[in-house]
């Protein structure tokens, strides 16, 4: 088998071994239901009160950074569902450090299936869907009151902004995992990274200092989750002066950082290996 | 006297506990610096588009983002010291052991708390604080006097802080599953302590409710104290009726509690 | 022979740092495993036995893939299973003493599901390989209960199953009977040794249990300091240990402390209860037929040496050259 055909197995392989795990989990908390059902709820609240923080800071000004109340409920809109679907596939990998800790870990590497996949649906928790309802919500909420000369390749560019986005995130999360290979109580590191990120694209990057922006631009490339592709779709200024296509250049990034995450989780598995702690 | 040696053996300890995390700490200084960085970003828009929001200059609401960052571990504002750990005790039973000790529940978790506070004040408040001071315009005052009256402002804080957090790790004794709880914690942390906006900038009405609610004693009081925006007197007076409000109900529920366990046969 | 299991000189070497001062680390280097050589035919049950830290636990991580030796030769039914984790993973089983993998608040059955579908077991041998271990494991009325509900011993049995359902064929055990009753424990053995008769399985274990050795165990390997001490039958390592078993007689009143010549010599008096210790490789009757006859006996009863009085003693006299070691 090639380097190629190896890399195609083992995606199918762990497609299929994260589907079996994930649905155990479900069952699992199913026996759980009202505890479930109470969780979905005051999931949905704490997110939904997520969004009524800059509904407060929009009832005293008409506007922050130059974007109006609907179009920053569009940045945030976009962020919140790509995180929301990553944090739902892929979340449960930054409990990676406290199953090292336990040595939990070796229960996952005897079974026949790629540990990414075990680690990533390890305790699947399905109540993550209300972080991506309440994107969602806010986000139709943007598309209706935003003013845009919607065109084809606007409408087009936004489920494809929303998935790169939610690669782009599930990238984050798992070369934080990796990390934490390496500092197993480092988990809020990574928090930083992906709740510190969502964070920052809820607001225009017209908010933020310059070496911010470039920093996350180039070097932990979030502002193509939203900031980008939302500046074509409203019309604004780019960030940095990009050119025009970078718009499209979302799926481009998603590739890369997946690239580079899978890089990073090999190396902390191998040193995991060699060191079993 | 034995007693107070006991409660301050119980508090180093609990000290000493927070400090070998290292790493979690480490961790921890690298997310509120970040987290800050935002804010701070945001606020200054924010308070170009309306200058003298909520009463605040550029530099105090720079000032206030660092100081929630600094007070965010230390006064647990969204949750995190040692309520998660009482309500596990409360759900497997091994609270019963604790009721049994020589020692009061409440002032024994009080002590513990308050040795957590004080590291994660020293730990994980003075880093990003100093950070944000030097890197962008702030609003600190330099008479020592001023800071003496924060530094027991926020020893208040402290007591208030504990005195929600004990009542919400209480509630473990009723209800079964205690993540709703804490939920609920989080969120009035992140709304009710002005963590998300200053509760001097809140709409009105919303703004004087929450103002007048026991959250606003932790972050916007020892806040506005520190930057001059109001008298020493006011803020210990407010804090302390909390203190005591939340103290005497944590009392009340824990003797209830008590009763209960006594009943159910522990 | 068929050598299923083989190790050559197979090293593990970690780097240990530990704090010094406020910010000062030392880094030093642990051989956990250290040029270990052995070989492990098909069908044999071999127990695994050393001290806490002696390298078992890290060989066994080395045996199943979880951790990559530092050097050696390392193969298990012809595969490297540090190169090819998954491909091994479905010819070996692998139980943790402490840590059951069985899914905590569903029922025992749902775990043999996920394993049918993980394993990708075929429909009629998972079948027919449940039926057999739920029988021989008594797990009927186990099946739908919820794993969190079992007892101890109830969920080692129902980890055991878990781990032989795709018909691994070799078996890993890490201290299987730890914190079980005498009767879990007496099932648990009874069970192993069915296995490996029957199946023809390869069972390697680790224990602190001596009796888990005695009852199952054609070989016992020691090891300490990740190297090999001891490799050979269980009487050689009594023998090679000196050790000794305990008769605890109880007599009809507190009387001076028993003499029956060099057979045996009294180690503790207590009110009409003495211990006398007397070698392991001897049989207890003729002693026992001895006291009965000379002295007022009401009640007695024989302790076995543990194990960590046999490799103590074992330990005591390093320079002994010990039978069967192939590595020293």
């Amino acid at each position: 088998m090639g380097e190629k055909g190896r890399a195609r197995y083992g995606l199918r392989e762990g497609w299929r071994a994260y589907r079996l795990i994930a649905g155990m989990w479900i069952r699992s908390t199913m026996a759980y239901r009202l505890s479930f059902a109470m969780t979905l709820v005051s999931g949905l609240l704490v997110t939904g009160l997520d969004f009524v923080a800059i509904l407060l800071m929009f009832s005293r000004v008409d506007a922050l950074g130059g974007y109006s109340l609907p179009e920053v409920a569009f940045l945030y809109g976009l962020s919140a569902t790509s995180f929301g679907i990553a944090d739902l596939v892929i979340g449960s990998a930054g409990r990676l450090g406290s199953r090292v800790r336990d040595g939990t870990l070796d229960t996952l590497l005897v079974r026949p299936a790629p540990v990414l996949a075990q680690v990533a649906a390890d305790r699947f928790a399905l109540r993550r869907v209300s972080r991506i309802t309440q994107g969602a919500l806010v986000l139709a909420y943007a598309l209706a009151a935003t003013d845009v000369d919607w065109t084809v390749a606007k409408v087009l560019l936004v489920p494809v902004t929303l998935v790169s986005g939610a690669v782009i995130f599930g990238a984050v999360l798992v070369a934080g995992a990796a990390f934490q290979f390496v500092a197993q109580d480092a988990a809020e590191v990574q928090s930083a990274f992906t709740y510190g990120g969502q964070t920052l694209l809820q607001y225009p990057p017209t908010v933020f200092g310059k070496e911010l922006v470039r920093a996350v631009t180039f070097v932990f490339p979030l502002a193509f989750v939203n900031w980008v592709p939302a500046a074509y779709v409203l019309d604004r200024p780019y960030p940095l002066d990009l050119p025009e296509w970078t718009a499209y250049a979302p799926p481009l990034v998603a590739v890369a950082c997946c690239a580079l995450a899978g890089l990073a989780w090999r190396a902390g598995l191998r040193s995991y290996r060699s060191t079993g702690s | 006297m034995g007693s107070v040696r006991l409660y301050a053996a119980v508090a180093a300890g609990s000290f000493r506990r927070y400090a070998t995390y290292r790493a979690a700490t480490a961790a921890g200084v690298f997310t509120n610096t970040v987290f800050g960085l935002i804010l701070v970003y945001t606020y200054l828009a924010l308070w170009d588009e309306r200058p003298q929001l909520g009463g605040y200059d550029q530099a105090q609401a720079v000032t206030y983002v660092w100081l929630g960052q600094a007070l965010f571990a230390t006064l647990a504002l969204q949750g995190g010291g040692f309520e998660a750990e009482l309500m596990e005790r409360i759900r497997t039973g091994a609270v019963a052991i604790d009721l049994y000790r020589p020692a009061d529940l409440q002032l024994w978790w009080f002590a513990a708390d308050l040795g957590r506070s004080f590291f994660q004040l020293l730990g994980r408040g003075v880093i990003p604080f100093a950070f944000g001071a030097l890197v962008f315009p702030s609003a600190l005052p330099s008479d020592p006097w001023l800071w003496l009256r924060f530094l027991l402002a926020l020893l208040l804080a402290m007591v208030v802080s504990f005195g929600i957090r004990f009542l919400v790790a209480l509630s473990g004794f009723w209800l079964l599953d205690g993540t709703g709880a804490l939920q609920l914690l989080m969120v009035s942390g992140m709304f009710c302590t002005g963590m998300a906006l200053p509760l001097n900038a809140f709409p009105e009405p919303l703004g004087g409710i929450v103002r007048a609610l026991p959250w606003s004693a932790m972050l916007q009081m020892p806040a506005d104290l520190l930057m001059g925006e109001t008298g020493a007197l006011r803020t210990y007076a407010f804090q302390a009726g909390w203190a005591v409000v939340l103290l005497v109900l944590g009392r009340m529920v824990q003797v209830a509690a008590t009763r209960r366990v006594v009943v159910q046969g522990g | 022979m068929d050598a299923f299991i083989e190790l050559d000189g197979v090293e593990k070497v970690f780097d240990v740092r530990r704090r010094t001062g406020f910010l000062r680390r030392e880094r030093r280097q642990v051989r956990a495993v250290d040029g270990l050589s052995f070989t492990v035919a098909r069908g044999e049950i071999v127990g695994y036995i050393g001290p806490n830290g002696a390298g078992k636990s890290t060989t066994i991580k080395m045996l199943t893939g979880i951790l990559t030796p530092s050097g050696g030769r390392l193969r298990v039914a012809g595969i490297d299973p540090a190169r090819e984790r998954t491909r091994l993973a479905h010819r070996i089983g692998v139980v943790f003493g402490q840590r059951t993998t069985l899914w905590w608040d569903l029922p025992l059955i749902d775990s043999y599901r996920l394993a049918h579908r993980m394993y990708r077991i075929p429909d009629a041998r998972y079948r027919e390989n449940l039926d057999r271990l739920v029988e021989l494991l008594d797990l009927e009325s186990l099946l739908e209960v919820p794993v969190r509900q079992l007892s101890l011993g109830q969920r080692m049995r129902g980890d055991i199953a878990a781990a032989l359902l795709h018909d691994p064929e070799v078996l890993y055990l890490d201290e299987p009977t730890i914190g079980l009753d005498v009767v879990s424990k007496a099932r648990v053995r009874e069970f192993l040794g069915e296995l490996n008769t029957e199946r023809g399985t390869t069972v390697l274990l680790t224990t602190h249990d001596l009796q888990d050795i005695e009852r199952l165990c054609s070989r016992v390997m020691v090891i300490d300091h990740g190297r090999m001490m001891y490799d050979g039958p269980l009487a050689g390592l009594h023998e090679a240990g000196e050790s000794e078993r305990t008769l605890v007689v109880d007599l009809e009143r507190e009387l001076p402390p028993i003499d029956v010549g060099p057979a045996a010599r009294v180690v503790r008096v207590e009110g009409p209860r003495q211990w006398l210790a007397f070698p392991a490789s001897e049989s207890a009757a003729p002693l026992v037929a001895r006291i009965a006859a000379e002295h007022p006996l009401v009640d007695l009863s024989v302790r076995e040496p543990d194990i960590e009085a046999v490799i103590g003693r074992m330990y005591a006299d390093r320079e002994t050259v010990v039978p069967g070691a192939r590595n020293s």
